[in-house]
């Protein structure tokens, strides 16, 4: 460990920029994650995290600007920072054809230590593939495979985690226990970065930035992030949700609208209370029944929309 | 379809160059094939015959008076391909008795080109026998002797197994690293190595451990089988054998190794390390077209192919049943490939992606 | 909905693969007009229940009727009154946007009039004008999918399955794409729809949630919701999903 107690961050990223040809993957990126830290990046496929991971994990150069992780240089130091970092891409990459056992084995070997010598660390989420020690990789369901690989990343004691949307494509079920896994990670100590494309995982964040085509539109705690949404929102339904979508559309005095689940979320362009009488008035006069209108704390999925328009 | 440019060079370069390689290039005539002359006779006869042998495209000429053993260790050298042997007192002989023998030695470890020389040596004398029976009334009879060295009974097996077992190694290895770092890259799990203490020597060399056991036990198969069922001999020393053998595996593997840091997806891998190198493998190793023949561009492309060198070897060992001493340049031309090889591999190699 | 005409009719469907059942006899109904999401952790047999009802594998056992049309005897005409799109494999990436819905309204033998008629409005609608000449690879995720939806009902299938047609999609783009949804059945096409994303199910008219290769509930969303008193369709996929026997596929 060279300098690693200097700054109280871990990862630091100062105006990283990467084209592809004439695509912008990143401009200007910059943000920090806090030495034990559970950062989200939170954005769809095309916001750039991906590329990010690479650059952070040494895998890729930026074109512009800087990055340090654990204090160490991404482009000088490469190699003293791949033994330190525990990488999860977003593609299943482990070895298909070799069974969960050895897979573990192989990425311990890799590291030069042992599954003995860190087992500690891995053990609660290994006791639940260990069942399936004896198959291979590539036999597990989604979320096995995401446990296996979060194995072979943490077997060498990483300081710094790496996941690049270890969630997606994997279900509702499979996901809670992954998050519930990288809680546990967190009061190791190890600083974590990860990204998801499912809005709802961002509460489970320390901070998260919103990423969209390139950008970072915020970084906060997810409780800034909603405190700092300026606008009155309302949640809106009726008995025929698709008719009732066209029919707000066609409303001046609602800004925007957009379909939540069972309801809609939206907001008004001017004085809330009137604007929400007017709207009310008017979905009477088209015939809707069981109206319900409330108002609502936004959710990360309100603010990114908002950011994003 | 269009937007594929590789396809379509493949689809329409390919036939091209085939075409051109054998109608032009490659043929199973002998040109130019060395050989000894030794005069012992200085007469007349002689002289006429050599002028015959001389006036022949076929044969490149050399007069030298070489000792029996002399001859045997020319050949050895594979300097030449054929001797011509004039006994002393030539054409008394045949003066006397109407009858005088001459001895003809062919390098009969590649049986076609000893038959097509034999072919030709035997017409030149008969021919030579005819414009004799014009002159005199009396009929002459030259009795060429005939010895094929390393291969009496001129069997097809002495040229196709050493061949095959550069064709089939080279091939096998190439195409077995190929793939093996590619693969990688295509199933992602290259990502997760790199981001790993591992260094690219470490990684290089062991994607090659592995597959030159592989190899080996290929060669041994080969061996085996051509022992027991073909009747080959190893008249050399098979330690020898086994020991260049793995050096030129290792060639071959370093290649396949550079081809899978240049490919992006295991498919292209598969198409250069096959089709790619399976023409010029099959063409230039020499066991099929004698590579002396080609023109002299094609004849420095040969030296580049690794399976040439290889072939050469194994043929002077197993079957010439010569040592180390005899195969040394060939065996410094395969390491030399190999180090460039796997230094190329290394410089090619990329520790990140794209 | 209204006259609930059945398009997708499913009485024991089974599929082993040895001694795994895949899918274990499952029976479900599906009307015209509706959107029905089929949903279920990764391993349930979700995909393979989609193989079957498109044609695209037998079933062990079962019967099951899609469209009209037996899927053992007559999956010929099933695959021809349907329409397929998913995640992972929908349109051709070296082709160009015009390219592609030539070549699918071709496949599935619109007449060349049909053809230009049709891409012209679909590129208007979908704001595509300026990118129709453009390959796909250089389409964002989003539009690549909106524009593989709208090729997948190019020639007016009774039905059109979906596969996590939205996962990683942006926010604004995944409700457009449900926008388009609806549209579709407003023109009495059929949805039949998977997602992670458990607030598109409930924009579902009805839900059946897979357990184990069985079909563990199937109802409306607020029907779910207040069956299993739950707050949310994710905590009624948690409830279901978490009594799930089998860990790996």
């Amino acid at each position: 460990m060279i300098e690693n107690d200097k700054t109280p961050w871990d990862i630091n990223c100062r105006c990283v920029s990467k084209r592809y040809g004439s695509v912008q993957a990143l401009s200007s990126v910059s943000f920090s994650v806090r030495k034990g830290e559970l950062f989200g990046l939170i954005g769809p496929d095309g916001a750039g995290k991906t590329t990010l991971f690479r650059i952070l994990s040494t895998l890729m150069l930026a074109d512009e600007g800087s990055a340090e992780v654990n204090g160490l240089h991404v482009v000088k130091d490469y190699v003293e920072i791949r033994k330190r970092i525990g990488y999860m891409p977003g593609r299943f990459s482990l070895y298909q054809d070799l069974s969960v056992e050895e897979n573990l084995n192989f990425f311990a070997a890799l590291f030069a230590t042992t599954v003995e010598e860190n087992y500690d660390l891995i053990r609660d989420i290994y006791v639940q593939i260990e069942p399936f020690r004896k198959r291979r990789a590539g036999k597990l369901s989604g979320g096995m495979k995401q446990k296996l690989a979060l194995c072979c990343a943490l077997i060498h004691r990483p300081v710094v985690l790496l996941l690049d949307e270890p969630t997606t494509g994997v279900d509702v079920v499979s996901r809670r226990e992954f998050w519930d896994m990288l809680k546990r990670l967190k009061e190791q100590n190890i600083s974590i970065l990860v990204s998801t494309p499912y809005m709802d995982e961002a509460r489970l964040c320390d901070r998260i930035a919103l990423m969209q085509s390139g950008r970072i539109l915020s970084v906060e705690t997810p409780q800034h992030i909603i405190e700092k949404y300026s606008d009155k929102l309302y949640a809106l339904r009726t008995a025929d949700m698709a008719r009732l979508i066209c029919d707000v559309q066609q409303m001046d005095c609602v800004e925007s609208c957009f379909a939540f689940g069972e309801y809609l979320h939206l907001t008004f362009s001017d004085d809330d209370q009137a604007a929400c009488l007017v709207l009310l008035d008017y979905l009477k006069k088209k015939g809707h029944q069981d109206v319900v209108c409330h108002p609502i704390v936004p959710s990360i999925e309100d603010c990114f929309i908002k950011l994003m328009r | 379809m269009f937007r594929d440019t590789r396809t379509l060079l493949i689809l329409f370069g390919l036939p091209v160059v085939q075409i051109l390689l054998f109608g032009f290039a490659l043929s199973n005539e002998v040109k130019n094939s060395p050989m000894l002359v030794c005069d012992y006779a200085q007469d007349g006869v002689s002289r006429n015959l050599i002028d015959k042998f001389s006036a022949n495209k076929s044969f490149n000429l050399e007069e030298v008076l070489l000792s029996h053993r002399e001859l045997n260790d020319a050949f050895k050298k594979g300097r030449i391909k054929s001797a011509l042997v004039f006994p002393p007192r030539f054409e008394t002989e045949l003066a006397r008795f109407n009858e005088a023998e001459l001895q003809f030695i062919v390098d009969a470890s590649d049986p076609n080109t000893a038959n097509i020389l034999m072919t030709y040596a035997a017409g030149l004398v008969g021919d030579y026998q005819q414009s004799l029976l014009l002159d005199y009334s009396l009929p002459y009879s030259i009795q060429p002797e005939i010895r094929m060295l390393y291969n009496p009974e001129l069997k097809p097996s002495f040229t196709f197994v050493p061949g095959l077992l550069a064709l089939v190694l080279m091939l096998v290895s190439v195409m077995m690293t190929s793939v093996s770092i590619v693969r990688e890259k295509e199933y992602g799990s290259m990502e997760v190595l790199l981001v790993s203490p591992v260094n690219p020597w470490m990684l290089i060399v062991a994607k090659i451990v592995p597959y030159l056991f592989l190899a080996l036990i290929n060669f041994i198969t080969i061996m085996l089988l051509s022992i027991t069922l073909l009747d080959l001999p190893v008249n050399g020393s098979a330690l020898l054998l086994f020991a260049e053998s793995m050096l030129f595996i290792v060639t071959a593997l370093s290649l396949g190794i550079l081809i899978s840091n240049v490919a992006q997806t295991q498919q292209v891998a598969i198409l250069i390390s096959l089709a790619g190198l399976l023409l010029p493998t099959v063409l230039f190793t020499g066991f099929l077209f004698p590579i002396e023949n080609m023109p002299l561009a094609l004849r420095y492309f040969a030296d580049l192919v690794p399976s040439r060198w290889y072939y050469l070897i194994v043929k002077s060992v197993m079957i010439k049943g010569l040592g180390l001493l005899a195969v040394w340049k060939e065996t410094l031309i395969l390491f030399l490939m190999t180090a460039s090889l796997l230094f190329l591999s290394f410089r090619s190699f990329k520790v990140r992606l794209l | 909905m209204k006259e609930k005409k059945v398009v997708i009719d499913v009485e024991g469907l089974t599929k082993c693969f040895g001694a795994f059942k895949a899918v274990d006899n499952i029976s479900f109904e599906v009307f015209q007009g509706e959107i029905f999401g089929f949903l279920g952790a990764n391993g349930a047999g979700k995909t393979t229940a989609m193989r079957m009802l498109c044609g695209l594998s037998l079933p062990t056992s079962g019967k099951a009727r899609v469209a009209g049309f037996d899927i053992y005897k007559q999956s010929e005409q099933v695959k021809r009154n349907i329409g397929y799109m998913s995640q992972k494999f929908s349109l051709y990436e070296d082709l160009t946007v015009m390219e592609n819905i030539r070549l699918f309204g071709g496949i599935y033998g619109l007449s060349h009039k049909q053809i230009k008629e049709k891409s012209s409005e679909l590129i208007e609608t979908l704001d595509l004008i300026e990118v129709s000449k453009k390959l796909v690879a250089a389409l964002p995720l989003g539009w690549k999918q909106k524009l593989a939806f709208s090729i997948a009902i190019l020639h007016k299938p009774q039905i059109v399955f979906l596969d996590e047609p939205t996962g990683g999609v942006d926010p604004i783009t995944r409700r457009q794409f449900w926008k388009l949804i609806y549209k579709a059945t407003s023109e009495s096409i059929t949805v039949f729809v998977t997602t992670h994303y458990m607030d598109e199910a409930e924009y579902c008219d009805r839900i059946s949630m897979m357990v184990d290769g069985r079909i563990k509930a199937l109802d409306s969303p607020q029907n779910l919701k207040m069956h299993f008193s739950a707050s949310s369709m994710d905590d009624v996929f948690l409830r279901l999903a978490r009594k799930a026997q089998r860990q790996a596929e």
